[in-house]
Formats: structure tokens, C-alpha cells, sequence
């Protein structure tokens, strides 16, 4: 891979601008911090009602189903539009779960049953969440837990899987091929999470029904190839976490007196954050390269996936982390929302592969060997 | 006077054990005696739980009490007490109070708390202001004011707590040191939950706060210089402790790694590594400077360890919860507790990962700390400042 990367726009169009504003706008008066804590402390941290805005109202749910599905036949680069405001506002809602991997999978199927699914998703009415641990990671070996019985009757047990309690539906991995399992009809145990904006569940299957949708090759395809688009658009979710801990902390140690004078005005602190602003607005470019790799299919899309995985997920720690320490004491209350974006992304920097795993990835892509 | 010697120390223990026995002593009649025969803190003066020995043979005694099971006052549970509110007092107190407050302070009958930070007054303490007003006739203090972080306030019988008695002073100027009683009306104490779950420390709300002058801590206006007092015997104690090889947080993550080979990758073992180096460093480099204080010879390292101490904390936990993999995704419970300290052990990776984030902002952050050590170990100049000639109600806040 040491071929020079095809000329790649890392812009926004006045369209992706324009659903940003859409996103932002519902966001800033749905989900304010305020209300996204209030919720975290529950059982039931989703808002089903900013969900249904979001994706039936602002159609956000369809953007990467084709129009003749009922979607909105956009592309990555306007999903993780959405994913940047959706990490601004540590959003508990289903998206990267149900409108990009579950998506994408069904996308992947290519067969009837999985077009019918795909049309209810678009619209918004159904959320789908695939059964597989939020940590798999594009590349890695696919785990096979759950084994069909015989005639689509699953067994097995499927751990960590994100915004599973939100689901009516699982896309259900079984070595037989891919599954879709009313949520009803499995078991789910709810785990604590550390991010508790996006729950986590057990997912036991015993004897469960479920619509045939792929066959076993098909079936693997779909989700490897939905866990490298899950990963870069995971970036824009970090790089939006990340410009949020950056604005909020800037605002504060602007605002912040000691010393008879503003914090921010201590040059320890300014270079920290100038040097935090370089790391975010290289986020941004690393997460444009991804979202435009995978909406133009780029042939370069798993290298360029792999570099935004490796470089976003330490910028939204890093800046998490920034914003609780340059809030002082404030921002080890659990009343501020510093902490929520930190349990966001240190969670994010685990899920869909670690920057370890995507360096890796890299060193294979750039053909840069381990000794 | 003859110097106390380590011998002379271990007879008066023997003496206490045998008049004393642990097994058949009533646990606060145990801790009572001790004080009286001047071994609660050898380096004391006599009567005050003390003999005027040297500090360092305090480990004489503790160890040879400890071995005969003999019950300990549970330092932890009144570490502020014994930390600050006991030399400040010891320092800056009159005979009667000293009288009055060491000894229940180290039994632990009274537990002590420092109402000290306010939401306005972090970094900057000196700004502080919670105002105290005296009242003509009486000579009572009143005060009102809001402080917070503070941990032990539920529990505590008494507070160290500095108020300003003079707004029309430059900051550090107008304050007055005063021992609170927190039972007194007006006193509201609010737990402050923090980042972890937990509510380790309580906000302190004082509305019309009646103190008696008899319990002000040296002169009217010379509050800082005995908060000062109180503030080096903190940061003596937070950098102080002793750790063997692999101790401390980088324990639970090596253990991980031996023993569950499937979470190990290369990329994490360079991490590890080079974490595994930098705390055995940092352990030797506390250990040098334990013997360079033995032998009379303080550094400026002590000014460091505690910035080294939370960076570590803070990359090794990160670590921790990374290596977890899966399981670094949750977090074992949020309930709001009231625990009596922090736990590192007790609890999991997600809980070391949260509260060590505040390793690097109690007891001054680590922003501050660094000013300092180029300040004053470098000999850098400091900022420019205009803020120690203005009238505290002058001030931006
Ligand atoms: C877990 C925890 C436990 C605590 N325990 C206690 C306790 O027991 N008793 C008690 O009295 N207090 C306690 N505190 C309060 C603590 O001492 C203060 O939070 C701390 O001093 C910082 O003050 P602040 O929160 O007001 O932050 P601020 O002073 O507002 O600082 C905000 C940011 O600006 C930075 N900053 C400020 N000034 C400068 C400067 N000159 N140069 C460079 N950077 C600067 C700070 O480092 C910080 O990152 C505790 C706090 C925490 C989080």
C-alpha cells in the first residue's frame, strides 16, 4: 500500500451542513446535558421520543438505505455527520448500532427478507441492533456462540452487546448463517456499563425462532464488512466527543477566575489546549478520510478506517480527560457532564477494535511488518 | 535532658502491654492509656500523647504494638485529624485547646474534617469567600459561606476552617483560622457525589454559624500563615507512603496479564512495559528520598512525587481498563455510597480509572504543583501577579 491515496474529499457539502444543523438543532433541545444525565442514572437510559425525531422526522435512520428501500439513499459521509452531533450530545440513542451495523449488514444480505427489514428500519418504526460484542473489531476472527438446532432454532449466549435493550429486533450470527430474532424472544441481562449512555447486555438465545435473512458465507461477509464501516464511522462519534470536551473547556477556563484573572489565561494551559484544538482538527480529517473511503468504496477504505480507529480514539480519551482535569474539581461532580463524555470515550476507545488492534491493521495495510 | 532512645521507648510499650493487655482491654481504654504513657505520637510533647522523641522512632513503637495485636486509632478513617487539624493545633494552638482537642482527635472519638475549598476558591485558596463577622458584645464569630469537597464531613465532630475576616485586605491578609463545631446550628452538610458514583465528600453549607472566639487558631488576620501549616502537612501526607515492588496500581494489571495470556497483545505489552518501568522508578525514587530526609539532607523531589504518583495512577488504570478488553466495558456498580475513603483495591478497573482522575486535582492540581516546582525548585519567575496588593473585594472572581 505505498501506492500515493486517490484525491479524497475531506470537506463538507451545504448538504451534510444542512443535517448537521437538522441534528444539532433537535439535539440541542432534547438532549441536553441535564436530561441525558437524568436518564443515565436509570434503567432505561434511551429517549425513545428524540430517537423517533431523529430518525422518522429528520429520516437520519435511512441515510445509508438505498431510496427504493424507503431510505434516504445518502452515504457515509452524511452518517457520520449525524455521529459527530450524536458524540457532541453523548446521545443515548441506538444509531450506531441500528442505523449503520445493523444496517450495513443487512445491507450485506442482499435477500428479500433482509430488504423487508431493512424498508422497516429506514423508516425509523424498528430498531435492530446486531448480537455481537461491541468490541468485535473489523479484521479479527468473527466468534460463532450461537449454533442453530436445526430449522432456525437458535442456541447461545452473546456477551456485551450494545443497545440491545432498546432493540425489537437482533441480527443474530449462527453458524448456519444470519438470523433476525424478535428481541422478545431472547433472553437479555443487562450489565452495568461504564458508558452509560449505551448499555450493554447479555443475550441469551435458547431455542429461539429467527428469520433466515443470509447464508453462513454471506452472513460473515455482511458483518465484516458492517464492523469496518461501524469503525469509521465510530471515528466522527470520537471526533465530535472530542470538539465538545474542547469548546466546554475552552468556555470554562475562559469564564473560570483564580488569581484574579482567567485560568485560561495561564500560557500552561493554553499551549495544552492549542495543542488539543491540532489534535482535533487532525480527528477531523482522519474521520472525513473514513467516511468518504467508505461512501465512494474506496479501494484504500480498510487503511484509511484503520488510520482514523487508531488516531480518533486517543484524541476523544485525550480530550475527555483534558476536559475533567482543566475543570478542576467540577469536573469530578457527577453533576457536570464532563464524566459522560469520558465513560463515552473510553468505551468508544474499545469498541469496534482499540487503536492497538487498528495500528496493527495498519501495519499490515502499509505492509510495515511486525519484526 | 537525656535523647529518648528507641530502648527507652520499647520498655514504656512493654510497660503499657503489660498494665494494658490488649486481649482483655476495652479498645478506646487501650488507646486512652497509650496516649497517657506519650506513645499515640512519640515525636509530641509530653502530655499531649507525646515524649518529645524523634518522629523517626514512631515505627519503633507502632511495630512492636502491632506485633503484640495491641488495636491501632484506625488512621485512616481520621486521617485529617491526624494529618492536619493535630500539627496545626500542635503549632498554632493555646494550651487549652491543645488540651481540649488532641487527645479525643487521636483516639478517634472526635473525627475531624477541612472545611477549606469553596466552589469560587480551588487553586486560588487564599481567595476564599466564606465570611466570618464579629459580633459586638459576645465576641462571637458568626459565619456564613459555602464549602465543598469536603470528605468526613458526615462524620466529623469538629472542622479546621478558614473564613475571611476582612474583605478590605489584600486576600491573603483578611483570613482568620477557627476550629468549627460541626454539630452547631447552622451547619448543613450535603453529600457531593462525584464521577465515580460515589459520594466520598460532602459540600458544607454554614448560615449564621455561632464560633466562639476561645476556638480561633492563632491571631485575627493570620489565618493563611496557620492554613499554611495545615497545607504542608497535606501534601507530606499524600506523597508520603511506601510501597513495595509492584505495588500500588500497577499491581492488578500485571496480575491480569500473567494470568489471562488471551487479553495480550504487543501493543499493550510495550505499553505495560515501559509503565511497569516508570513505577518501580518512581518507587526508588520515593525510597531515596526517604533515606535522603534520614540522613538530613531533604530534596525538592518530595514536590514531585505526588505529579508522579497521579500520572501514573491515571496512565496504568487507563491501561488496566484497555487490557480488560471486553470486560473494560463495564463497571461494577454505580450506586451512590458513602465509603470512608478511597478504595483502590476493593473495587474494579473502571473505579481505579475514574477515581484516579482526581488524583491529579486534590490537594492541589497538578497545574499548580508544576508552577511550583519551577518556581521554586528552578528558581523560574513566577507569573506576573497583581492580585497580592488588591483588596480582597477588589478582586475578579
Ligand atoms: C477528588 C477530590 C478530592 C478533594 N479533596 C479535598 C479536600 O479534602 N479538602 C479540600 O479542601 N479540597 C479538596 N478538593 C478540592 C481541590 O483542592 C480543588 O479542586 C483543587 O485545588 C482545584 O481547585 P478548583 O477545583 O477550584 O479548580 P480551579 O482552580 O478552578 O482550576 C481549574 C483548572 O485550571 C488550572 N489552573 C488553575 N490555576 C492555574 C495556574 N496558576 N496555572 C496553571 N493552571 C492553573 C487547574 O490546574 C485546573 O486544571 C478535592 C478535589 C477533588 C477533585
Amino acid at each position: 500500500m505505498t501506492t500515493p491515496a486517490a484525491p479524497t474529499d475531506l470537506l463538507y457539502s451545504g448538504t451534510e451542513e444542512e443535517l448537521r444543523s437538522a441534528v444539532r438543532a433537535l439535539l440541542t433541545d432534547r438532549c441536553d446535558a441535564k436530561s441525558v444525565l437524568d436518564r443515565a442514572g436509570t434503567d432505561r437510559p434511551h429517549d425513545p421520543a428524540l430517537w423517533h425525531t431523529l430518525a422518522v422526522e429528520i429520516g437520519a435512520a435511512g441515510l445509508l438505505v438505498p431510496e427504493k428501500l424507503g431510505g434516504q439513499g445518502a452515504s457515509h459521509r452524511e452518517a457520520a455527520v449525524v455521529l459527530e452531533e450524536l458524540g457532541r450530545a453523548v446521545a443515548p440513542v441506538p444509531y450506531l448500532t441500528s442505523a449503520v451495523l445493523a444496517t450495513e449488514i443487512l445491507l450485506g444480505c442482499d435477500t428479500a427478507e433482509a430488504a423487508t427489514l431493512l424498508r422497516e428500519l429506514a423508516s425509523g418504526r424498528t430498531v435492530c441492533v446486531p448480537a455481537v460484542p461491541l468490541t468485535l473489531a473489523p479484521g479479527a476472527p468473527l466468534p460463532a456462540p450461537v449454533r442453530d438446532l436445526g430449522s432456525g432454532s437458535l442456541t447461545g449466549t452473546v456477551t456485551s452487546v450494545a443497545d440491545a435493550v432498546a432493540a425489537d429486533v437482533l441480527l443474530v450470527l449462527a453458524d448456519t448463517g444470519l438470523y433476525a430474532v424478535p428481541a422478545a424472544a431472547a433472553g437479555l441481562t443487562p450489565r452495568v456499563p461504564l458508558d452509560l449512555t449505551r448499555p450493554l447486555a447479555t443475550v441469551t438465545l435458547e431455542a429461539a425462532a429467527g428469520t433466515r435473512l443470509a447464508d453462513a458465507g454471506t452472513a460473515r461477509a455482511a458483518v465484516a464488512g458492517a464492523l469496518l464501516s461501524g469503525a469509521g464511522l465510530l471515528a466522527s462519534e470520537q471526533l465530535g466527543l472530542a470538539e465538545w470536551c474542547l469548546t466546554e473547556t475552552v468556555r470554562h477556563v475562559r469564564g473560570r477566575h483564580q488569581f484574579n484573572r482567567p485560568v485560561g489565561s495561564f500560557q500552561a494551559l493554553k499551549h495544552r489546549l492549542a495543542r488539543l484544538w491540532l489534535d482535533v482538527a487532525s480527528a477531523r480529517a482522519a474521520a472525513r478520510a473514513a467516511a468518504d473511503a467508505l461512501a465512494t468504496e474506496a479501494p484504500d477504505a480498510p487503511l484509511t478506517v484503520a488510520v482514523a480507529q487508531a488516531y480518533c480514539s486517543g484524541v476523544a480519551v485525550r480530550a475527555a480527560e483534558e476536559c475533567v482535569q482543566l475543570h478542576g474539581g467540577i469536573g469530578m461532580t457527577w453533576e457536570h457532564p464532563a464524566h459522560l463524555y469520558l465513560k463515552r470515550a473510553k468505551a468508544d476507545s474499545l469498541a469496534l477494535g482499540t487503536a492497538g488492534h487498528h495500528r496493527g491493521l495498519v501495519a499490515d495495510f502499509a505492509e510495515l511488518p511486525a519484526p | 535532658m537525656t535523647a529518648i532512645t528507641a530502648d527507652h521507648l520499647l520498655t514504656r510499650v512493654r510497660g503499657l502491654l503489660a498494665a494494658h493487655p490488649p486481649a482483655d482491654t476495652d479498645r478506646a481504654d487501650f488507646l486512652r492509656a497509650r496516649f497517657d504513657a506519650g506513645l499515640a505520637w512519640v515525636h509530641y510533647p509530653e502530655g499531649l500523647g507525646g515524649l518529645g522523641a524523634p518522629r523517626s522512632l514512631q515505627a519503633v513503637v507502632d511495630a512492636e504494638l502491632a506485633a503484640a495485636g495491641a488495636p491501632d486509632n484506625d488512621p485512616r478513617r481520621i486521617g485529617i485529624g491526624l494529618g492536619m487539624a493535630a500539627p496545626t493545633i500542635l503549632a498554632y494552638g493555646t494550651d487549652e485547646q491543645k488540651q481540649r482537642f488532641l487527645r479525643p482527635l487521636w483516639i478517634g472519638e472526635e473525627v475531624w474534617c477541612q472545611l477549606f475549598s469553596e466552589p469560587g476558591a480551588g487553586s486560588d485558596l487564599a481567595a476564599l469567600g466564606t465570611r466570618a463577622v464579629r459580633e459586638t458584645g459576645s465576641g462571637d464569630w458568626i459565619v456564613d459561606g459555602q464549602k465543598v469537597w469536603t470528605s468526613s464531613a458526615h462524620t466529623a465532630r469538629w472542622a479546621i476552617l478558614i473564613a475571611r475576616t476582612d474583605p478590605g485586605l489584600p486576600k491573603h491578609q483578611g483570613i482568620t483560622y477557627f476550629l468549627c463545631d460541626m454539630h452547631a446550628p447552622g451547619v448543613e452538610v450535603r453529600p457531593l457525589r462525584q464521577i465515580t458514583g460515589e459520594a466520598e465528600f460532602n459540600e458544607v453549607f454554614l448560615t449564621g454559624v455561632r464560633i466562639p472566639d476561645s476556638h480561633r487558631l492563632g491571631a485575627v488576620g493570620e489565618g493563611w500563615a496557620v492554613a499554611r501549616t495545615t497545607l504542608m502537612n497535606e501534601r507530606v501526607s499524600i506523597g508520603g507512603m511506601r510501597i513495595p515492588r509492584e505495588g500500588g496500581m500497577i499491581a492488578p494489571v500485571a496480575a491480569a496479564w500473567r494470568e489471562r495470556p488471551e487479553l495480550r497483545t504487543h501493543a499493550l505489552h510495550q505499553r505495560l512495559l515501559e509503565l511497569w518501568v516508570e513505577a518501580e522508578v518512581a518507587r526508588l525514587t520515593g525510597e531515596r528520598l526517604r533515606q535522603q530526609l534520614a540522613v538530613g539532607q531533604p530534596g525538592p523531589e518530595g514536590s514531585g512525587m505526588k505529579l508522579t504518583f497521579a500520572r501514573l495512577n491515571q496512565e496504568i488504570s487507563g491501561l488496566e481498563v484497555e487490557l480488560l478488553a471486553e470486560e473494560g466495558l463495564l463497571y461494577d456498580d454505580w450506586t451512590m455510597r458513602r465509603p470512608d475513603g478511597v478504595d483502590f483495591t476493593g473495587r474494579e478497573a473502571g473505579y481505579r480509572y475514574l477515581r484516579a482522575k482526581g488524583n491529579s486535582i486534590e490537594g492541589g492540581t497538578s497545574e499548580i504543583l508544576l508552577n511550583i516546582v519551577a518556581e521554586r525548585v528552578l528558581g523560574l519567575p513566577p507569573e506576573p501577579r497583581d492580585d497580592k496588593d488588591l483588596a480582597w473585594k477588589d478582586l475578579n472572581r
